[in-house]
């Protein structure tokens, strides 16, 4: 069981609201992920379900049990931290055995634990170094054993692969994914990264200035955001923004465009303009275009389409994919 | 790491500070072992050549000797427990947020600037005096005899004297390595469960054996000489209760007898050596990284 409320939890520091009144709900079993720019509160609502800091009011339910006030150790969660604070002085033997001996296990039931968690996560061939002599995708590893072996209710993960090179970090989302999967218990994950985000969650909620701005499946958000943070937020290269008259004919006073629903055309087109950078990823092509009525605006296309910079282009907008924002930036549906 | 090149540069560059600190050390050391065995004595000028091993069989031979040698160990042993254990739980506190931390940690500093000299002589007439000492008002005052510390307890009064001394400079290193350790490994073992006593034993302690370490070796290389606390408070007396090597090597030097001071040095040098083997054995694989 892993199924997590917060109920109009706030938390400030000294005088400054970090989070405003906030409610959530965590089915048991799902990936969710805190998602937001730095700063906006994603680690201090983890560290409040975590229990490593106290609320300043509300409450939180875990298993529908009020656990506001419950120590950390006694919530059934475990968490892996950002520099994965594993404990430098014992082995990866040692440390993943850590939780398994505070709460009294025999050394036998420690050792076949510790054993079996080695297994899920290949620790074998360095289960008795010390965490220094790891790398950093082998201590994010020993760091995730270490929480494995507590069979927690839930995990929590504190941007777990922000400190690891590009190639590591698709592999280790993999990894987490399939664990997730394998386990099937309540994962929360904060990230910066609306790459990670959309690829691992089963439900994204979107932080910013500690305020919640939309819940929601990673298509849902990408389809229907309730708002322009939430359309700029999501999707990548970003959605394109228009204002004023273009904007006012479509009864609106922002709308957007993602730069895969723009289509290049060599002629005619409802806009018209120059390409000022062609990235031509082979499997894609990014277009910065100079637009003559509505600025700079990024067209994401085909891998084959061959403009290149100067080049004069048309543009036509897919109008069933025209998202319209009212002037406080909530979305006209 | 290096190319042979920027090695042998290293070498040529260091070799006048090694040559110099040589020099230091082994003059001084070369004299000291000629003079240990001369006949060499201020009262006698006439007496003079060499006295094979005579000098370190008086010296050895001396009862003050045996007591001289316990003395020093347990004053050195004494004031590192105090210390280190006094230090770490100084250190855990003064790693507390509180209301006038800055000045608190000024405060705990300031011992370790009176010259020794001058704290042990305001510990003895001020505090540990048996008529005017402020222990022996304090035990007059809930009607208990008051104790006659440098008398009866002159050895562990100097103990205490010199742990005093040392606890600021015990306690600013294992601050300092406290201050250190990563929040999120106490966060971590805290989401662990373990609670304080299994916090600080497995995780606080074993961040802290290098410091530890670093306090135990430096100490005990100034402790092993500690001899103006007892010029000044019991001229190492009752009898050689309170007497240390250094200071019974003083004591010989104020007999006028130069060659026997300087075996009593030489023999001090390798007592001093063993306990450093000793320690490096026992804690210096702490050092490495
Ligand atoms: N212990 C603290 N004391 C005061 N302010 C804090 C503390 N921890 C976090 N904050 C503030 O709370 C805000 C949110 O921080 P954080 O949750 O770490 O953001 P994120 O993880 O989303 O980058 C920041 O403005 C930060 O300055
Ligand atoms: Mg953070």
């Amino acid at each position: 069981m892993g199924q997590i409320t917060l109920q109009q939890v706030t938390k400030a520091f000294g005088d400054v609201e970090v989070i405003p009144p906030l409610d959530l709900t965590v089915d048991d079993g799902e990936f969710v992920v805190f998602v937001g720019p730095s700063g906006c509160g994603k680690s201090t609502l983890l560290r409040l379900i975590a229990g490593l800091e106290d609320i300043t009011s509300g409450k939180i339910l875990i298993d529908g049990k009020d656990a506001s006030h419950t120590p950390p150790a006694k919530r059934g969660l475990a968490m892996v931290f950002q520099s994965y604070a594993l404990y430098p002085h014992m082995s990866v033997r040692k440390n993943i055995a850590f939780p398994l001996k505070m709460a009294g296990l025999s050394k036998a039931e420690q050792d076949a634990k510790v054993d079996a968690a080695a297994k899920v996560l290949n620790l074998g061939s360095y289960i008795d170094r010390k965490p220094g002599q790891l790398s950093g995708g082998q201590r994010q590893r020993v760091a995730i054993g270490r929480a494995i072996v507590r069979e927690p209710s839930a995990f929590l993960f504190d941007e777990p692969l922000s400190n690891l090179d590009a190639a590591l970090r698709v592999n280790m989302r993999l990894e987490i994914s399939e664990l997730h999967n394998q386990l099937g218990t309540t994962m929360i994950y904060v990230t910066h990264d609306q790459v990670e985000a959309m690829t691992m969650a089963d439900k994204i909620v979107v932080l910013q200035a500690g305020r919640i701005e939309q819940v929601g499946t990673p298509l849902d958000l990408y389809r229907r955001p309730d708002n322009i943070f939430v359309a700029g937020f999501i999707g990548s290269p970003k959605m394109n923004f228009i204002t004023g008259e273009a904007a006012a004919r479509e009864g609106a006073h922002t709308i957007g465009i993602r730069p895969e629903h723009l289509t290049p055309s060599p002629d005619g087109g409802m806009m018209q303009g120059r390409v000022s950078v062609a990235e031509h990823l082979g499997s894609d092509t990014f277009m910065y275009v100079e637009t003559d009525q509505h600025g700079t605006l990024t067209v994401r296309a085909g891998g084959e389409v061959a403009f290149r910079h100067g080049d004069r282009i048309g543009l036509t907008p897919m109008v069933e994919h025209l998202h319209r924002f009212d002037e406080s930036g909530q979305a006209i549906r | 790491m290096a190319t042979a090149q920027s090695r042998r540069l290293a070498r040529w560059m260091s070799m006048p500070a090694i040559i110099v600190l040589l020099l230091w050390m082994v003059v001084p050391l070369a004299m000291t072992l000629y003079f240990s065995f001369r006949r060499y004595n201020l009262n006698y000028p006439d007496r003079q050549g060499w006295a094979g091993w005579n000098n370190y069989y008086y010296f050895l031979t001396d009862p003050a000797f045996a007591a001289a040698f316990q003395n020093t160990l347990v004053l050195v042993i004494g004031v590192l427990i105090i210390t280190v254990v006094g230090g770490i739980l100084l250190a855990l506190l003064l790693d507390q947020p509180f209301w006038g931390q800055g000045i608190v940690r000024v405060l705990v500093i300031a011992p370790f600037f009176v010259m020794p000299t001058v704290s042990a002589l305001v510990w003895k007439n001020m505090f540990m005096n048996p008529v005017n000492g402020l222990f022996a008002h304090a035990a007059q005052a809930v009607g208990l005899q008051p104790i006659d510390f440098l008398g009866h307890h002159p050895l562990s009064s100097i103990v205490g004297i010199v742990a005093w001394a040392w606890l600021p400079f015990a306690t600013l290193i294992l601050l300092t390595a406290l201050q250190s350790l990563d929040r999120e490994q106490i966060e971590a073992s805290e989401m662990d469960g373990a609670g304080f006593g299994a916090r600080f034993f497995y995780i606080i302690l074993p961040h802290m054996t290098r410091s530890i370490t670093v306090v135990i070796l430096i100490q005990t290389i100034f402790l092993l000489g500690i001899y103006a606390e007892i010029l000044v408070t019991t001229n190492g007396g009752p009898g050689t209760q309170s007497m240390n090597l250094p200071y019974l090597i003083a004591v010989t030097t104020t007999q006028q007898d130069v060659g026997g001071a300087a075996a009593g040095g030489v023999i001090a040098i390798i007592l001093a050596n063993i306990v450093a083997i000793f320690l490096m054995r026992m804690i210096g694989k702490n050092l490495e990284s």
